[in-house]
């Protein structure tokens, strides 16, 4: 090979490209592989062990708020449902209370009224510029100081309490009979989906409305009550009882619970606020002129033509918003809410030693959570795409 | 002019503060409703929070008797100061840090005035020079006393992990930004998988690695310390962040700005250096100075792996059995000064928006 | 430009980086000049830092005693405080060269974890504490309770055992630190905090009104409390060891911080003598200078000294010491160290 073939074949992009690309790779797996390698050998240096076989073994400990059956006898890999169920519950009802207070505070925020639109936007200013942890820690002692003892508890109807450990409300206990009412509960849903696509179906063709909502409403309460009363009430109720210490029986919130909800949902919303202002705003002002103009009532204009133009804007944003307040549930280690963090990559943790397998399966569902919801958000985007035409 | 149209007065009821009042508060009887519903909000918030604050508050004294009133006890934040800004850093060196605050505050405020020459200068020695001159600041060196990082701690503490996290999460999240657009496809997909992992991971779960797994991936004898492996889970962490800001910005620059650097010969680095990259950092200025007040605020978590930062420190002092039971003013400082930090941020940076707007 | 780059590079590093620790820990030790000590994060008495920074508890005087032991100097001692998950790695890691962290000796971490306990400094046990006003007198009367605790090796384990043992139901509320459960369990979140009762005493000491709890009568667990080291590591292990069971035997032969000076210069017993540095060589063994047990017992003082400093009944932490097993095997208690010769 002459030296000038040599430079052309040096300098070439494509071989330059492939050249830089072996050496990222090699690069990598080198590193890869000394990291690999040194745990490998700390780990037999210190008698740690390694693998899955400690999921099966019983984890000996409780644990405060499970919604699976669970005790000290049950396998580690229950504990790690238990916390991760714990994280779901937390972020689903974290989500729920986000997404309303932050609409409501991003609507507020664009109020015609001077006042309302303040308070929104101090609202924002305020929270979304303090650390979270601090806030969870606030939010935490300010509920334990303010609730009362158990034995001063507040009383609503003899049957739901309030104390500061926690919220007690009846259990429903389902007798005999009552599988049937679940049957034509699920039923019921079944058929107003049905009737919501029928009465979607038919506008499109027709032009003629249907007021499935209240129809399907009035089935499936009407359906439920009839139920009820055909079998008798077989649904029957736990009520919370002080005995010693504390309530028992019934269902229990814990204070941690409340106190996370809280703070992961005033937190979040002020960032959905903003993320719904910006939608709003996004849509151009002749959309709300055109739908007044066809002479359209102020509710219709916000439900039928900003919202959904809206929607297409915030939608993204706002499930980087979920995603962040499902992470941030982790924050929850601080104050004894027991999710998955505390729960796995704390006390078994502590009991195994197994820092690698165990921070690796905690990291790995979060990492399948967003993920996930990133495919989610990219088959949205897909849809949307279409629906523009 | 003056004589053919005589200014007719608007009547009193649509101008002045009445006529503001009216027109913005109480247009129509739902806007009354909402205006005086959030009246009555503020004035359950406000007046007693202003008392316990201000008004009920005690300032002056020096022991926990002191503090006699209803309200706040600002006086064990003050006795506390020390700790709280400095840690435990020796008394003898506090100097070391209070140059580095000067400094910072007067870059800070030369940044901040505007129409001043060099602030591009300033703005390199903050970002460049002034770390380095920390690094042997606070740790030693150059015939300074070495000063263990575990006495680091408080206000200056959290300066430091949010200034490492910012200051070297930038290169590394533009490399990873221009990684992530590379077209070499091994370059992209590396970057890709480690930018999806550390945003898919919350921090907390980073920083337990760092602080549990990390000495088993180093060698025998090989070792960091605390504070080392937390600042380099959180420099990764905010990295990751900054790539994704940054992409936005490649990704928003017109397809004619590369082809016109291409056609006029410049290479890669250069076409980025000179051509691609200042352009789109400018662009996205808001959204990396958003990244920056995120970094700041999830300091915090690294007193759950046992570094004393600022709220640390805060809930450590009000553990000292002489200062039992405030931990609300604790707090309420804390939040405070996070606040003003964050806040400023956020409106320094809509201030610069506006202006690169208006440069365009 | 990259020899500048790479220069940078390096002070940078070697700034942060922590002395590697090889097979010889002691000679390491004695060459830097110092050595690191794992301790907590805060537990008055044991291990706890005042408002500059020192450290003072009866953990932190086991470090201090090697420390005067190998240098003549108490204070040649670096202290990293720890969390509870991250302290053995730090020992294992070299990050630290004792931990000094109310650590539990049980054979799994003696025999499997590579860790290598050398001795104990406090007889330990858990238990429950109560607010006075509950009238609760016995753990037995705890059915139903809100039991407060922080993450720990043992004490979530030994709590669900009690609690199994015994039929009686609770709630655990488990915090990541200790500080928050303090806080917690004093704004009323649970009727008690389980905890060791040596660390129930010290965080005692931060609840808004101590006199307000009592810890009740009954020990769940064994728990004795010892430095550790890492195995493998002999001399540097006897050190510690040694260390540790002088100042035991110096307050079995009545040698106190106080009355050192003066009965080593007048002392008969061959046995004071020896710990005085005065006969017997004890020091070639063990590597050290002659006078080392001398020097631990002058500059920290003997078990006694110490354990009436700081957790004693007249300290806030209040622990009483007379028919505990903390109390010398001469009164009763199962303090007994092997002979220093």
């Amino acid at each position: 090979m002459s030296f000038s073939k040599f430079s052309k074949f040096i300098f070439n992009r494509n071989v330059q490209g492939t050249f830089y690309q072996a050496i990222t790779l090699i690069l990598v797996i080198l590193a890869i592989f000394y990291i690999v390698q040194n745990t490998a050998e700390n780990m037999v240096a210190r008698g740690l062990a390694s693998g899955f076989h400690f999921l099966g073994v019983e984890s000996q400990f409780d644990i405060g708020m499970t919604l699976i059956d669970y005790s000290p006898t049950s396998s580690y890999f229950d504990a790690f449902i238990v916390g991760l169920l714990n994280t779901l519950l937390v972020a689903g009802i974290g989500i729920f209370f986000a997404t309303i207070i932050g609409f409501t505070v991003g609507i507020m925020r664009l109020s015609s009224n001077w006042l309302i639109a303040k308070i929104a936007e101090a609202y924002i200013e305020i929270i979304r510029n303090i650390p979270l942890l601090l806030q969870i820690f606030f939010w935490y002692f300010a509920v334990l100081r303010a609730l009362p003892k158990p034995k001063e508890s507040l009383e609503f109807m003899d049957s739901v309490f309030l104390n500061n450990r926690g919220l007690f409300i009846p259990d429903p206990i389902f007798n005999e009979g009552s599988t049937i009412i679940f049957y034509l509960f699920w039923l019921t849903i079944a058929i107003s989906i049905f009737i919501f696509i029928w009465a979607k179906r038919r506008q499109n063709r027709t032009g003629l409305t249907f007021p499935a909502f209240y129809v399907s409403a009035a089935i499936i309460i009407g359906v439920f009550i009839a139920a009820l009363t055909a079998t008798g009430f077989p649904i029957s109720f736990e009520i919370p009882e002080l005995k010693g210490f504390n309530y028992r029986g019934g269902m229990k919130l814990i204070p941690e619970l409340v106190a996370l909800t809280f703070a992961l949902s005033m937190y979040t919303a002020s960032f959905i606020a903003e993320v719904v202002r910006a939608g709003i705003l996004a849509v151009s002002k002749g959309q709300t002129e055109a739908a007044r103009s066809v002479g359209l009532k102020e509710g219709l204009v916000l439900r039928l033509i900003i919202i959904p133009q809206a929607l297409r804007v915030i939608v993204p944003p706002l499930t980087n918003q979920f995603l962040n307040l499902t992470k941030n549930s982790s924050l929850a280690a601080a104050i004894a809410y027991p999710d998955l963090v505390l729960v796995f990559a704390g006390t078994a943790l502590m009991q195994t030693g197994q820092a690698i397998e165990i921070i690796g399966m905690v990291m790995g569902v979060y990492l399948f959570l967003s993920l996930f919801t990133s495919v989610l958000m990219n088959l949205f985007n897909r849809m949307m795409k279409v629906g523009e035409r | 002019m003056s004589d053919v149209s005589k200014k007719i007065e608007p009547p009193v009821i649509e101008i002045g503060i009445l006529g503001w009042i009216r027109k913005n508060l109480f247009s129509t009887w739902y806007n009354t409703v909402l205006s005086l519903l959030g009246l009555y909000f503020l004035y359950i918030i406000i007046p007693p929070l202003l008392s316990w604050i201000f008004f009920d508050a005690t300032f002056s004294g020096s022991t926990r008797e002191d503090c006699t009133s209803s309200g706040a006890c600002w006086v064990f934040i003050k006795q506390n100061m020390k700790l709280i800004i400095y840690g435990l850093y020796p008394s003898d060196e506090l100097w070391r840090i209070n140059i580095a605050y000067f400094l910072l505050t007067v870059s800070i405020i030369y940044l901040l005035i505007p129409n001043l020459k060099y602030k591009g200068g300033v703005g390199i020695f903050l970002l460049v020079i002034f770390p380095i001159i920390c690094v042997f600041l606070f740790s030693g060196g150059l015939g300074l006393e070495n000063v263990e990082t575990r006495l680091w701690g408080g206000l200056f503490l959290t300066l430091v992990i949010a200034g490492v996290g910012i200051v070297l999460s930038l290169p590394i999240g533009i490399l990873l930004a221009l990684g992530r657009r590379s077209k070499l496809p091994v370059v992209s997909l590396l970057s890709t998988i480690f930018i999806e992992i550390w945003r898919g991971v919350p921090l907390i779960t980073v920083l337990f690695m760092a602080s549990n797994m990390f000495p088993l991936f180093m060698p025998e004898g090989v070792n960091f310390d605390k504070l080392i492996r937390a600042l380099i889970g959180v420099m990764f962490f905010s990295a990751a962040y900054l790539a994704e800001v940054v992409r936005g910005g490649l990704q928003a620059m017109p397809k004619g700005q590369y082809e016109a650097s291409q056609a006029a010969g410049l290479t890669y680095w250069r076409m980025m250096a000179l051509v691609i990259l200042p352009q789109s950092l400018k662009m996205v200025i808001p959204a990396i100075i958003g990244s920056f007040i995120a970094v700041f605020k999830d300091t915090t978590l690294v007193l759950i792996i046992g570094l004393f930062d600022f709220l640390g420190i805060i809930q450590f002092v009000g553990t000292n059995p002489d200062w039992l039971g405030f931990s609300h003013e604790g707090y309420v400082f804390a939040a405070a000064i996070f606040w003003v930090f964050c806040f400023g941020m956020s409106r320094y940076s809509q201030r610069l928006e506006k202006k690169l707007d208006t440069g365009q | 430009m990259n020899n500048i780059r790479i220069s940078i590079l390096a002070v940078i590093c070697s700034v942060f980086m922590v002395p590697a620790a090889y097979a010889g820990t002691l000679d390491t030790v004695k060459s830097q000049g110092f050595f690191n000590c794992g301790v907590s994060q805060g537990v008055p008495g044991f291990s706890n830092p005042d408002e500059s920074g020192n450290w003072s508890g009866i953990d932190v005087d086991v470090c201090r005693a090697v420390s005067a032991a190998v240098f003549g100097n108490p204070d040649n001692v670096k202290y990293v405080p720890l969390t509870a998950k991250e302290r053995f790695t730090a020992l294992q890691s070299g990050e630290i060269d004792v931990l000094s962290r109310n650590t539990t000796w049980t054979l799994s971490r003696d025999a499997q974890i590579g860790l290598e306990f050398a001795g104990v400094n406090f007889y330990d046990g858990q238990g429950f504490m109560v607010r006075k006003d509950s009238g609760i007198t016995s753990a037995m009367e705890l059915d139903g309770a809100s039991v407060c605790t922080n993450l720990g090796t043992t004490t979530e384990l030994n709590m669900a055992d009690f609690f199994r043992a015994n039929s009686m139901a609770y709630e655990p509320v488990v915090f990541e630190k200790a500080d928050e459960v303090v806080n917690a369990y004093d704004e009323g979140r649970c009727d008690t905090y389980t905890t060791d009762k040596s660390g129930l005493a010290a965080q005692r000491t931060k609840l808004a009104d101590p006199d307000a709890h009592v810890v009740l009568p009954e020990t769940i667990s064994k728990e004795p409390l010892g430095p550790v080291v890492r195995e493998g590591d002999g001399d540097w292990a006897d050190v510690v060891r040694w260390s540790l069971n002088a100042m035991i035997e110096a307050e079995e032969f009545g040698l106190t911080q106080s009355n050192a000076q003066t009965t080593c210069a007048m002392t008969s017993n061959p046995v004071v003598a020896r710990l005085c540095g005065k006969e017997g060589g004890t020091g070639a063994g063990l590597n050290l200078g002659d006078s080392w047990s001398y020097d631990i017992v002058t500059m920290v003082g003997n078990y006694g000294d110490v354990y009436e400093k700081h957790v004693g009944e007249n300290t806030p932490v209040g622990l009483a010491r007379a028919g505990s097993p903390n109390a010398s095997y001469k009164n009763g208690g199962v303090l007994y160290a092997p002979p220093a010769r």
